[in-house]
């Protein structure tokens, strides 16, 4: 929480990416209290390290310094406490942590922790989930990545670039 | 450029990175039984790259890992993940059932997993490079 409103009152972009990256460590660091080996590895590795490096390389492409908005916006102050009073108003009807009977324990969970390690012959559940149970769903996110590779590719490689504008000169030669 | 100076860093960067990449590949073949995975393995991959650009300067990154590799590895590693996919068509069972590669269904979801946290691992890594070698480029 204080380094969520340390993000928000730092007028520094600098000092606002290496403060997200320290929330990235702490909420990596909340992932292993809660059992979460995989997510805490994959938080730690992608939201402290890489994000971070990729935000100041971005910053050095422009400005470090946030822009002071001309006038508040009261109309966005609004939205956003109507949007959080709505969501905790959802919080207050989600099951008790840890409770056994929620649905999110009940449904395919325990025949994932019952039977994975029986019918993949992989000890670590979240592998055999990732891989073979969710196996679409993994392809979707290896795609997803793909997908953003391609896009800055396409926007900032000078050797893409250089060759379209060529493309355009030859055209506009023609 | 930073490559005539930070005498520490340097030293310091060299000794690293061959531990990085070792972790990196411990994460990716142990990701079955310990926490971890293609993505984490490939996100850690992709750091020791990082590192070394934000070190020697991306001109010397590229030396190792040039622009054709990585778009070819990007395009190999999901490749891999819908070849392993397809495979199982050749077997008579639906996309990604892996079961029927190996020997009996055990050793084959053991094999189908393997092969498609490469696949993860190696687009993973190769997309991650790509991005910041763009966003570096630029800079220079």
């Amino acid at each position: 929480m204080v380094v969520a409103f340390a993000i928000i009152r730092r007028r520094s972009l600098i000092a606002t990416a290496m403060l997200s990256s320290f929330f990235s460590l702490l909420m990596a660091g909340t992932f292993v209290l809660l059992d979460a080996v995989d997510v805490a590895f994959a938080e730690a590795a992608v939201g402290a390290g890489i994000t971070t490096v990729l935000m100041l390389s971005a910053l050095a492409l422009t400005s470090s310094v946030e822009v002071q908005p001309l006038k508040s916006n009261w109309l966005a102050l609004v939205l956003t406490i109507a949007t959080a009073g709505v969501l905790f108003y959802g919080v207050s009807d989600l099951p008790a942590f840890g409770d056994a009977a929620a649905p999110a324990q009940r449904h395919v969970a325990p025949r994932y922790l019952e039977m994975a390690e029986f019918e993949t012959g992989i000890p670590n559940v979240v592998t055999s989930v990732l891989a073979s149970y969710r196996g679409f769903d993994t392809f979707g996110e290896l795609t997803v990545v793909l997908t953003a590779g391609i896009g800055v590719m396409l926007l900032m490689t000078p050797g893409v670039r250089r060759r379209r504008n060529q493309k355009e000169t030859d055209e506009d030669a023609t | 450029m930073m490559t005539s100076q930070h005498l520490i860093l340097r030293v310091v960067s060299k000794i690293l990175i061959p531990l990085i990449l070792l972790f990196a590949l411990y994460v990716q073949f142990h990701g079955e039984s310990g926490p971890g995975g293609g993505f984490q393995a490939g996100v850690i991959f992709a750091a020791a790259f990082i590192l070394y650009a934000l070190v020697f300067g991306p001109e010397n990154t590229r030396r190792v890992a040039p622009e054709w590799a990585l778009s070819t590895l990007m395009a190999t590693g999901i490749l891999l993940y819908l070849g392993t996919g397809a495979a199982s068509f050749l077997f008579g069972a639906n996309f990604l059932e892996y079961g029927v590669l190996g020997a009996d269904f055990v050793a084959g979801q053991l094999l189908g997993i393997f092969l498609v946290e490469l696949g993860v691992g190696i687009t993973v890594a190769a997309v991650m490079i790509t991005i910041y070698l763009a966003f570096a480029e630029r800079q220079g």
